[in-house]
């Protein structure tokens, strides 16, 4: 077991099971339910926008989600294991090419959309 | 005083706590040791367990330190290291040959770990003493990163031809002993000889520590404990 393994397998007990969350890809449009706490009270907060980047492996892998809030770009690092992200849904399945779409940075108005996937490889399920 | 022990540190990453706040971690794969030679007042000037950590290859080995460690009935080692005890009696509480693992540090909260840290080669001042360094602008000319005066004609009494002895300087950085102190002991797990405290350690990846429940916390921290 090499020392990478090693680190895995220790903190193995902290990740969450394989089909926690539905299968998504860089491209889509994600809503990630997130656990905020405020004061005593717990909230769940909906964060809803285009998945531009997974990162990390084992227990250290995030995702990166961009909105656009009031025109001003925000994007939010979640990690994926952390036990207040509670769920992931997938709004819309996004068509993208390249693993990490920071080129939507420098897009604005509707150069930002995404092809929809479905469309995109709908010649696939013909076939 | 309870035991100490040896490991190996194995790598850092991330720890979830249960109010889902993620903390950085280092995991030490700490023991088994093998308790090597009880030492008593009578016997040895001073009360003190001598215990053994990581198989040595004999081939490499000393036949003394083989002899030695035979004795506790064990395969030589290749670290040896000892722990003080308070008096007699609590040395002649362990007993040659027994086994460390993780388990002694059962209902500790805070750990010192000690290792060697990383070498950094000869470095200037700003890196190994933390000065200042001078403006980048305003008339500097390439002195951004120098140390300045070092005082003249001071010696230890304050005057004289020398410079001042222990004098801040350029110089060898890193590749000593180093003990990080009051570290929270996050995860122990007996069964894997795991070790899960927060926040770095000493030293390289698959470096040898040395830890040992804390004594005394250091003082931010106690205030901070007697607070909560």
């Amino acid at each position: 077991m090499n020392r990478t393994e090693f680190v895995e397998s220790a903190v193995a007990d902290q990740l969450k099971p394989k089909d926690a969350f539905p299968e998504f890809s860089v491209g889509d449009t994600i809503d990630v339910h997130y656990l905020i706490v405020e004061g005593e009270k717990e909230r769940l907060q909906i964060f809803q926008g285009v998945l531009i980047g997974v990162k990390g492996r084992g227990v250290n892998r995030t995702i990166t989600v961009r909105r656009i809030v009031a025109n001003e770009g925000v994007e939010r690092i979640f990690p994926m294991h952390s036990p207040r992200l509670a769920k992931i849904e997938i709004v819309r399945h996004g068509d993208a090419r390249r693993a990490k779409l920071y080129f939507l940075r420098e897009r604005i108005g509707k150069a930002r959309r995404l092809r929809d996937r479905r469309r995109g490889l709908k010649w696939i399920n013909e076939g | 005083m309870p035991a100490a022990i040896m490991g190996r540190k194995v790598g850092m990453t991330r720890w979830f706590l249960e109010d889902g706040t993620n903390i950085p971690v280092t995991i030490v794969e700490a023991g088994p040791c093998v308790v090597t030679q009880v030492k008593t007042v009578e016997t040895d000037g001073y009360a003190a367990v001598q215990f053994g950590f990581s198989d040595a290859k004999p081939r490499r080995t000393a036949m003394a330190q083989i002899g030695h460690d035979a004795k506790a009935g064990t395969v030589s080692k290749r670290v040896h290291r000892e722990f003080r005890c308070a008096s007699d009696d609590e040395a002649n509480g362990f007993e040659s040959g027994q086994v460390l693992d993780v388990s002694v540090f059962e209902g500790v909260k805070f750990v010192d770990v000690t290792g060697i840290s990383k070498g950094k080669g000869f470095q200037g001042v700003m890196k190994r003493h933390n000065f200042r360094g001078k403006e980048a602008t305003h008339g500097v000319k390439r002195a951004h990163r120098r140390p300045g005066s070092i005082g003249g004609h001071a010696t230890n009494l304050g005057t004289g031809p020398k410079i001042k002895k222990g004098k801040k300087m350029p110089g060898r950085m890193g590749g000593e002993q180093v003990t990080v102190r009051s570290l929270d002991v996050i995860h122990a797990d007996p069964k894997k000889n795991l070790l899960v405290v927060k926040g770095p350690v000493p030293g390289p990846n698959g470096c040898d520590v040395y830890v040992k429940p804390s004594i005394r916390l250091y003082k931010s921290k106690a205030n901070k404990q007697a607070k909560a």
